[in-house]
This record gives C-alpha cells, sequence and structure tokens, in this order.
C-alpha cells in the first residue's frame, strides 16, 4: 500500500505533464530555489512589496465597484465609499495608507539594494527592472490620488502635468494632450482612472520580469561575494517562514494606522471638494514624492528645475557604471558606508524641504541637499571606487562564522 | 528549412526572395500598427466639444477702479482688473531692462484701465492671489503665485520668482463699450 502513488500524486503528475505550473512556482519561489543562507531581514521588503502590491489590486478592484469617474460625481461618490457603503471606509483607508506603506516598503528596498551594492554586474537589469517598477509606481500613485477629486487632487494634477510644459517648442500641446482639454477637468479625470486600473498589472507584469532577472545570478547577501552552493538554504521554508513573520510585523504597523491613523499621511484640503477657481495657499505632494518636489523646487529655472527633478530619478539608471569599486557590501567599505548615510540623511532632508514652503531656511537647505544628491552619484561614488581601500573580503559565507574566535 | 533557404539562395548579396517577402511583410504590418496608433493617442487629444466652448462673454461696466473680477474661459480662470491711474503709471514706467520676460504695457491692454489676463501662473498652473483685497499681490502690486513665490506686477508681468513667462493675454475684443468677449 504504501508503495502505491496517492491519488493527489497522480493528479499532480497528470497536471504537472500538462501544464507544469506547481514544480514553476517551485523553482521560482519554493524549495528549488537556493538562496544565500545569511540573508537578514533587510531581506525580507521584496516580499512584503509584492504583499502590499497585492493588497492595493484587492482593495482597489472593490473600490472601483462603487467608485464613479466623472467630475460631478467622484468626489461624493468618495464620501459615498467613506460613509454608505459597508465596509467602504477600510476598503479606501487600507487603499490610501496601502499606497504609502508600499512606497516606505520599497523605498526601504531600494536603499537595502544601495547599501548592499546589489546593483552591481551581473545584477544592472534586475536592478533596472526595479527602478521601472519605482517609476510606474509613481504614475500610479499620482493618478490614484487624483480620482477623489478633492482640492489637493486637482491642484496635485494641475501642478504635476505643468511639469510637461517646460518641454522646449511642444511643451503646450503635449499638457492639452495630456488633460484632453484646456485645463485638468472631467476628460483628465476619465483617462487617470482607465491608468490607475491598469498600470498596476503592468507593474504586476514588471515583477515578473524583475523576479525572471533575480534568479539567472540569484539573490545577493549581506556580505556582497558570490554565495557556493553550500552556503544556499531552499528559499521554501527558510525564507517563507522568515518572509511569514515579516509580513506579520508589516501588517501590525499597517493596520495600527489603517485603524488609527487612517489621514495621518493626507491632507486636509483633500476633503474639500476640487475648484478649479481657487488654489489651495500651499500645495504640497504626497509624502512619498516630497525629496523629488523639493529638488524641483529648488532650482528657480522652470525647465532646469523640471530637469533635476527628471534627472534626480533616471541617474538611479546608470549608479551601476557610476559605482566603480568592484566591491558590494558597504561592510567591506567604512568610507562608502559613511556617504551612504549622509546620503539617505539628505533624501530624508529633502522630504521635510519638500513639505514646506519653497522660502527662507527651507529653500536653502533643499539647494544645499540637491547638490549633495547629484554630487554622491556624479562624484563622491565614482571618486570613492578608487580612493577607497576596502577590508579584506571572506573567501565563503561560511569563514567568517566558522573561524575560532581570536 | 535553413536547407531550403539556401537551395532558393540567390546569387552575389545572398537575399533571396523570401527575405524581401520577410522584409516587406515586417514594413507593412510595422507601418499598420503605427497607424492604428495614432487614432488611440489622437482621441487623447482636446474633444470637439471641449474644442467649441471656445467663448465668454461679461460684463464689465460694473468693477470699479482698483477692483476686478474673474471670469472662467475654457474653465480657466481669466482675471479682468480694472487698473487705477497709479496702477497703469507704475506698468508703463517700469524699465524694460527689469523685466525677465519684456513687453511693454501698451501692448497687453486694448484699453490701460482694464487689464485682462489668463489667471494661471506660467510656472506650473496654480491661481495666483491678488483678485480679492485681502490677498496679497506680491512686491510689485499685481498678482502672487502661493504655490512656488512668483510675482507679478500691475500689467501681468513676471518680476521675481521661477515663472518664465507673464501671465497670458487671451485673444479679447470689446464688443460693446461694456461688454468683452474672450476667445
Amino acid at each position: 500500500m504504501s508503495t502505491e502513488k496517492s491519488i493527489w500524486r497522480k493528479a499532480y503528475e497528470w497536471h504537472e505533464e500538462r501544464l507544469p505550473i506547481i514544480s514553476f512556482i517551485d523553482h521560482v519561489v519554493g524549495t528549488k530555489y537556493p538562496a544565500p543562507k545569511n540573508l537578514n531581514y533587510w531581506w525580507n521588503f521584496g516580499s512584503l512589496a509584492f504583499v502590499m502590491l497585492a493588497i492595493l489590486i484587492v482593495t482597489g478592484i472593490f473600490l472601483a465597484m462603487n467608485y464613479t469617474p466623472h467630475a460631478d460625481m467622484a468626489f461624493d461618490s468618495a464620501e459615498r465609499i467613506m460613509r454608505d457603503v459597508n465596509y467602504g471606509w477600510v476598503l479606501r483607508y487600507m487603499h490610501s495608507n496601502g499606497a504609502s506603506f508600499f512606497f516606505i516598503v520599497v523605498y526601504i528596498h531600494i536603499f537595502r539594494g544601495m547599501y548592499y551594492g546589489s546593483y552591481k554586474a551581473p545584477r544592472e537589469v534586475l536592478w533596472w527592472m526595479g527602478l521601472i517598477i519605482m517609476f510606474l509606481m509613481m504614475a500610479t500613485a499620482f493618478m490614484g490620488y487624483v480620482l477623489p477629486w478633492g482640492q489637493m487632487s486637482f491642484w496635485g494634477a494641475t501642478v504635476i502635468t505643468n511639469l510637461f510644459s517646460a518641454i522646449p517648442f511642444v511643451g503646450d500641446n503635449v499638457v492639452a494632450f495630456l488633460w484632453g482639454g484646456f485645463s485638468v477637468d472631467n476628460p483628465t479625470l476619465n483617462r487617470f482612472y482607465s491608468l490607475h486600473y491598469l498600470l498596476p498589472f503592468v507593474i504586476v507584469g514588471v515583477v515578473v520580469l524583475h523576479i525572471w532577472a533575480l534568479h539567472i545570478p540569484g539573490s545577493n547577501n549581506p556580505l556582497g561575494i558570490e554565495a557556493a552552493p553550500a552556503d544556499k538554504v531552499p528559499f521554501h521554508p527558510y525564507y517563507t517562514s522568515k518572509d511569514t513573520f515579516g509580513i506579520g510585523v508589516l501588517l501590525l504597523v499597517y493596520f495600527a494606522v489603517v485603524f488609527w491613523a487612517p489621514n495621518s499621511m493626507g491632507h486636509p484640503d483633500n476633503y474639500t471638494p476640487a475648484n478649479p477657481l481657487v488654489t489651495p495657499p500651499h500645495i504640497v505632494p504626497e509624502w512619498y514624492f516630497l525629496p523629488f518636489y523639493a529638488i524641483l523646487r529648488a532650482i528657480p529655472d522652470k525647465l532646469l528645475g523640471v530637469a533635476f527633478f527628471a534627472g534626480s530619478i533616471l541617474i538611479l539608471f546608470v549608479l551601476p557604471w557610476l559605482d566603480t569599486s568592484r566591491v558590494r557590501s558597504a561592510t567591506f567599505r567604512p568610507v562608502f558606508k559613511l556617504f551612504f548615510w549622509v546620503f539617505a540623511a539628505v533624501v530624508v532632508l529633502l522630504g521635510y524641504c519638500g513639505s514646506q514652503p519653497a522660502e527662507g531656511l527651507p529653500l536653502v537647505l533643499s539647494r544645499i541637499g540637491t547638490a549633495l544628491y547629484f554630487l554622491h552619484f556624479i562624484v563622491f561614488l565614482p571618486v570613492l571606487g578608487w580612493l577607497e581601500t576596502p577590508k579584506p573580503l571572506p573567501t565563503s559565507i561560511s569563514e567568517p562564522v566558522m573561524k575560532p574566535a581570536k | 528549412m535553413a536547407n531550403t533557404v539556401n537551395a532558393h539562395a540567390a546569387d552575389a548579396g545572398g537575399e533571396t526572395r523570401r527575405d524581401f517577402l520577410l522584409h516587406s511583410t515586417v514594413a507593412v504590418g510595422a507601418v499598420g500598427t503605427a497607424m492604428m496608433a495614432w487614432p488611440l493617442l489622437d482621441s487623447m487629444n482636446p474633444a470637439a466639444d471641449t474644442l467649441s466652448l471656445s467663448t465668454t462673454e461679461f460684463r464689465i461696466d460694473g468693477i470699479e477702479s482698483g477692483q476686478g473680477i474673474t471670469v472662467v474661459w475654457r474653465g480657466k480662470p481669466v482675471f479682468v482688473r480694472h487698473r487705477t491711474a497709479a496702477e497703469i503709471e507704475a506698468a508703463q514706467s517700469v524699465d524694460m531692462s527689469d523685466l525677465p520676460d519684456p513687453q511693454d504695457d501698451a501692448s497687453r491692454v486694448t484699453k490701460p484701465e482694464f487689464l485682462i489676463l489668463v489667471g494661471i501662473c506660467t510656472h506650473l498652473g496654480c491661481i495666483p492671489l491678488g483678485m480679492k483685497q485681502t490677498e496679497p499681490r506680491g512686491d510689485f502690486g499685481g498678482w502672487f503665485c502661493p504655490c512656488h513665490g512668483s510675482h507679478y506686477d500691475t500689467s501681468g508681468r513676471i518680476r521675481r520668482g521661477p515663472a518664465p513667462e507673464n501671465l497670458a493675454v487671451p485673444p479679447y475684443e470689446f464688443v460693446s463699450d461694456t461688454t468683452v468677449r474672450v476667445g
């Protein structure tokens, strides 16, 4: 009896012969994907990002069933979701705060990659796919913020679409094309809704490419050295369980905000219906755009401001070549480690400046921050690779822990 | 398959009829796809009904000197300010070399008392403050944009701040002494 295959085993084999999807998943995030055994908790954030994306797509699908994408009705339909639709408030707060947590998780994921040099050869395309995901996230989040059609929705949309008017010669035509009219209006809301529904699925597609590119060299690790087969463990159950713990912690924090501080990352002006004739005295984007917004406002020229704004993201695409050091992990690069934390502090400082009116001290600080941001990539990283003497690398992941203590 | 192709291989260049068919099919397909993309993209441009909402008429006889009104044209605010003699004097006496976007005041008005402008900051599209008595008018007595701090003078010209151009003058005409048509 025990040698006989169970009915489940037979069903599995029958299905595998026809569509080997279960074994495929096992190779992607299961027992057949060997991952370095020394991954720390910073390596949780890829899985956590996937969880947030799933939460956003699911809540978004159900919100769409009660939302009306029309300039006259959008604001009221969002309020109806909050007041009348069963559990509408929890769906909306999960969705709006979910976007914030998606950015928190992804920004940590990106800083993890920068600290441990995960963008370096042979993972440049993996890094690019991640940056494309970040760009799509920004576009999706921006268009989603327009949908409730409050004052911040309207004026945020106006300011950001007007960035394109800085393009020489065709700028005004490009902006009219984006708006479908002469100002942000119903056609704009309609197309933003269409694209806000589409882009998350495009993100899912690029996530597939991101994971595919990850599986060619395999995961980087905190030591940044190649992991020998003996230094790897199967992703399942080792990292599925470690990630599950991380998901539990993430959900605790996320739902604490959803239930007890759901508007803490929003702006009260967005509870005022959009008014095309009154600009709020102080327009601020959502927090995850603030560092880039500070860079935009730090430059006193419109075209140059937009160029630096776009450049602050585009420069990340060439990061693998700007960083001339062949040592990946900051663990073995004491000077780089210092510059990394200065850079992280600069990004936080820029975020603060972006939230303040563009005058006085915040304006001065945002100009210093903008200079440091670009200097980090254009000067510090290339030069550090030549000047810095890295600490000796261990020959294997096991070596440092197997060596007897001195 | 490769053998079949080789059997048909042409003389000098190595080009075959099959290559020609392949390349021309791909070319026609690419052109066809591009032609299909145009209607998709052009559908996003302003539609005929949006374009048709292109003129607005309003009366100016109720606007006292020193005051102004905001009317809506193509979904945008249009500022109409009845300027005082002092404001006109200030606008006309500016040295052109002080202006980031030099324009004579006379070229920006039909009647000097009535300044008519598109009320949208040329930086990033916010609506400058200054139409109400209680609002700040900036350091040059015209308008002040709260978003990124652009100052406009009493002719709506940019004087300081990130905006690259003067407030736009819309196409308009005096239908009568008291009525203006914009658009």
